[in-house]
């Protein structure tokens, strides 16, 4: 991943979204929308967002491309 | 399988489950000794770490969905916040505690702050406390869930004497189970491959069960997510729980998510298993991503059966928490029942063996051991199988430990929901937060700092959370929550100061937090700390620059070996050994040290280095060899810069001689070149002239008479020139012979002008004298004498051929008597006034050729003559044209020199 330094910042930076966007007042946003496909906007809108910061940070940790030399 | 589960099934399910689970710990403990670990992939790793969901996940999170909606999410978004940032912070909680050999949480504050082993114990004390309602609450989950599975449809069985309890039950098994996985036997690094590979495999299985049980519900019991949420949504109550602010109020939610951050990194299992078990460090990268997806996964399905489970039992009585089970069971599905109980069982045992194991360390290493230590009850001497007595305190703390679980358990009761015991515990474990992330960054935190910040923190937390709980389960006053403490509004532990509208766990948080890191930032700024203080902050703050905190001075690391040898095996001294075989006293009690700290802590083994080194103050003397260290360095720089400056001076002194013996060799050269040209000059001629008469017998004997003469004379010569060589070559190299006595240097003059008289008169050259009486002086006569000769013959050689005048006169100049000798001849050249007295070397000209009379050594004989007696020899312009020649020499000082006032005389 080259740069250490510029991957924690990134991190750094993928923390502070990951915590704006997870939290209040977005979440009563998301809260006042109807259902979506059936499903309450707000839970829908948490697992979205949650899932997109797991994937943020994969793509961060670089884990898709050098995954196998995380074999001790 | 009918629509009921019997107990011997249930049993023997469960058997087999815990069975299995010991199968494969013990399989992974036999391949970790043949060296080929069966948890090197990250995804056990990540597995592992799962260990966070316990049976309050399983359980609890539907519970807590039943009546807050949404609001049990922070307590998995915090994780995988803190996911985000484990490439930052564990990493370097990894790396530090790998170098350091720490072994628990609380052994990681107290090696950071100095290897406390006050600040280990609060520690270990503080976790003790707020982990035992935790862990009260997962025995409380299995009971439960054995009552529910073999009661239902009936109501739940009332509680029954203690020793018919399921609960006291599945207590001791775990114990059991917990000394079998955690304490079987001692390890160096404090890792449990088995037990590691245990709770990898449980996770797969709670995590399983969920899932099944979720889409059991939300495919089988309804057609879909979408059908099972309209259908909830019909129902006002429900609809209202996937609003924001259902539950949790908006400061709530943020205060869940900070403090479910903390508890991922500082909860004593979670640190075991992610810190101490972790076997590298680069498995972090793909754990930060594995186990936020895990607990996504979990948590998906966690609304609808929280749904399911109220539109399924609307009666307002049904125990949410358990929907999980009841659901199932209420469907007729007694596989997927019993599949739930397994996993609610993998979750609290996973839970229980980890977090006993790591509470049982760290009351071993941070407790038990430092009290024995040092309170003398222990003598290193008398144990000779120390290792025995470290696991015997273990697996007595395991048993304790899961002792105050059930009877916390049994206490409570029903007085609070799963999900409110476990935040009670986060709350208690994030007072460790200040310590543990302040220690990583901030090298200026002290002990005081995180003495003090934890010890507020904590009382904070048991005055806002932990004594109302016990109000609540009616141990205290109900009076004691409302109207508040002797009814003093201000004192409500749920409304701290009139701080109201919050939930008691943001209440509480904010409070002990505001106190800790208060306490923390303060006491560190405004105190200082001791030397191994600083070392250690160093330590953990660089980890990549600290330097090994040595032992300073003789260390008797024999005696530190032996003791590893007997606590760790003598193998393990062996290693150490081999291991670090230039390693001096010093640093190889500090390896030792290491070693131990592995099995027993940093503050036991630092306890135990210091009674192997019998140094009590160790902190004053530790300053004082690093003192003495620095001052050592100090002078030896010193030294090195007067050393360097004297081999400057001596090469500056080399250098001059060396110049000087360059010069002193051509000079050499120089005065063999001229005295064998001057050698040749006479033996010249005397060769020449004996030629002629050898070649002219007949030569007429008037000529033959004169030749002879010439070869006489020019003999003469050379004989004298060798003489004067000789003379000047003894002078030169102090070897003369010297007869010093007191002289009358008027009488001596006067011998002189006598001896010499013949000569001047011969060419008719008038002589002046004036010689008074003068004191006498110290030299030799003949030497003297010489000096004289010399310089009469050269005033003859040089004055006028006409009318030649030589004066020679005595005077006293004060100390010293003073000659001259002057003639009436040309003079010499100021410029060739110094010249004269070199060798070889004769006024008027360049170096002598022809002339008869002197060997060019005359001058410098009597210069040095005269300098030997301490007097001076110069030329001068005579008063009336013409050369004089003056010397001195000093009076002679010896007692019986006569009084100096009779040869005053006018000039």
């Amino acid at each position: 991943m080259g740069r250490p330094g510029l991957t924690a910042e990134r991190l750094l930076a993928l923390f502070a979204a990951g915590w704006l966007l997870l939290n209040y007042p977005l979440l009563a946003l998301f809260g006042r929308l109807g259902p979506v496909a059936g499903i309450p906007a707000l839970y829908l809108y948490l697992f979205v967002a949650w899932a997109l910061l797991i994937a943020g940070i994969a793509l961060v940790l670089g884990l898709g491309r050098d995954a196998y030399d995380e074999q001790a | 399988m009918n629509g009921r589960l019997d107990g011997w099934q249930i049993a023997l399910a469960s058997a087999c489950y815990l069975g299995l689970l010991f199968a494969i710990a013990f399989h992974a403990d036999r391949r970790a000794a043949a060296g080929n670990s069966l948890i090197g992939h990250p995804a056990v790793y990540a597995l592992s770490l799962a260990v966070y969901a316990s049976s309050w996940t399983f359980y609890g999170s539907v519970g807590r969905a039943a009546a807050d909606g949404i609001g049990f999410l922070p307590v998995y978004l915090g994780p995988t916040l803190m996911a985000a940032l484990w490439w930052i912070v564990l990493r370097k909680m990894i790396v530090v505690s790998k170098a350091n050999r720490i072994t628990s949480i609380a052994d990681f504050i107290a090696s950071r702050y100095g290897k406390s082993a006050l600040l280990g114990g609060l520690a270990t004390l503080v976790a003790v406390v707020g982990i035992v309602p935790y862990i009260a609450l997962q025995l409380k989950a299995v009971s439960a869930s054995l009552a529910l599975l073999q009661s239902f449809p009936g109501p739940l069985p009332a509680a029954g004497p203690v020793w018919t309890d399921a609960g006291l039950h599945v207590a001791l098994l775990l114990a059991a189970f917990t000394i079998l996985f955690g304490a079987r036997h001692l390890d160096a690094a404090e890792r449990h491959e088995g037990m590691v590979a245990a709770v990898a495999f449980e996770s797969v299985v709670k995590l399983c069960a969920f899932l099944a049980v979720g889409l059991y519900v939300s495919y089988g019991m309804y057609d879909g997510l979408g059908a099972l949420f309209a259908q909830a949504g019909e129902l006002p109550a429900l609809q209202a729980l996937t609003l924001p602010g259902a539950g949790a109020s908006q400061g709530g939610w943020a205060w869940l998510t900070l403090l479910s951050m903390l508890s991922i990194l500082l909860l004593p299992r979670q640190f075991q298993i992610a810190v101490v078990e972790n076997v590298s460090v680069r498995h972090v990268r793909s754990a930060s991503v594995l186990l936020p997806l895990y607990l996504l996964a979990i948590n998906l399905f966690v609304l609808p059966i929280a749904f399911a489970g109220l539109m399924r039992f609307p009666e307002a009585h049904a125990n949410a928490d358990l929907f999980v089970l009841t659901l199932p069971l209420a469907e007729n599905q007694p596989a997927l029942a019993l599949l739930v109980f397994i996993g609610g069982l993998s979750a609290a045992t996973g839970m229980v063996i980890v977090e006993t194991t790591a509470l049982a360390t760290m009351v071993c290493n941070d407790l038990v051991m430092p009290l024995l230590l040092r309170l003398g009850f222990f003598r290193l001497a008398a144990h000779a199988d120390l290792s025995a007595l470290l696991l015997g305190i273990r697996r007595v703390a395991i048993v304790v430990l899961m002792a105050l679980g059930y009877a916390y358990s049994r206490a409570a009761g029903e007085a609070y929901a799963l999900m409110a015991i476990g935040l009670i515990s986060f709350a208690a474990v994030a007072q460790f937060a200040p310590a543990v992330l302040g220690g990583l960054y901030w090298r200026r935190g002290n002990r005081n700092g995180a003495l003090l910040g934890l010890a507020a923190g904590f009382l904070a937390w048991l005055y806002t959370l932990l004594l109302p709980s016990f109000a609540r389960s009616g141990w205290l006053p109900a009076s004691f929550l409302d109207p508040g403490p002797y009814g003093q509004a201000w004192l409500r532990p749920y409304a701290l100061f009139g701080l109201e509208g919050m939930d008691p766990v943001s209440h509480a948080m904010f409070w002990s937090m505001l106190v800790n890191c208060l306490a923390y930032v303060g006491v560190s700024l405004l105190t200082r700390q001791d030397a191994i203080g600083q070392v250690q902050a160093r330590r953990f703050v660089d980890p990549a620059q600290g330097s090994p905190s040595a032992w300073h001075g003789a260390a008797p690391a024999e005696a530190m070996l032996a003791l590893v040898g007997r606590i760790l095996g003598p193998a393990a001294a062996q290693n150490l050994r081999r291991q670090h075989p230039q390693a001096s006293p010093g640093m190889l009690m500090h390896e030792a040290e290491m070693a131990l700290a592995g099995a027993m802590g940093a503050a036991s083994a630092r306890v135990m280095a210091r009674s192997v080194l019998q140094q009590e103050s160790l902190a004053a003397d530790d300053m004082l060899a690093l003192l003495d260290e620095s001052a050592q360095a100090i002078a030896h720089s010193r030294e090195l810069e007067q050393k360097s400056v004297e081999l400057e001076r001596a090469s500056a002194e080399l250098r001059a001689a060396n110049q000087r013996l360059t010069e002193l060799d051509r000079m050499k050269d120089d005065f063999l070149s001229t005295v064998t040209h001057e050698l040749r000059t006479p033996l010249t001629s005397i060769r020449a002239f004996s030629e002629i008469l050898r070649d002219h017998p007949d030569l007429p004997a008037g000529k033959r008479a004169a030749y002879l003469d010439i070869i006489i004379r020019e003999s003469e010569r050379l004989t004298r020139l060798i003489n004067d060589v000789l003379d000047l070559a003894k002078l030169d190299a102090g070897r003369a012979e010297w007869h010093a006595e007191p002289l009358d240097l008027a009488q001596v003059v006067r011998d002189a002008l006598e001896a010499g008289g013949q000569l001047l008169r011969d060419k008719g050259i008038a002589l002046e004298t004036d010689l008074p009486p003068a004191p006498p002086v110290r030299a030799d006569r003949d030497r003297l004498m010489q000096v004289l000769l010399n310089l009469l013959s050269n005033a003859a050689k040089f004055c006028s051929p006409q009318a030649g005048r030589i004066a020679v006169t005595l005077r006293r100049e004060g100390d010293a008597l003073r000659v001259a000798v002057s003639d009436n001849g040309p003079g010499v050249r100021p410029e060739d006034r110094e010249i004269i007295f070199d060798k070889f070397r004769q006024g008027g000209g360049d170096t002598l050729t022809g002339k008869p009379q002197g060997t060019g050594l005359g001058l410098p004989i009597s210069r040095r003559i005269v300098s030997h007696f301490g007097g001076r020899l110069w030329l001068e312009d005579a008063p009336g044209g013409g050369a004089q020649f003056v010397f001195t020499l000093p009076l002679d000082t010896a007692p019986q020199a006569t009084p100096a006032s009779p040869m005053e005389n006018p000039p």
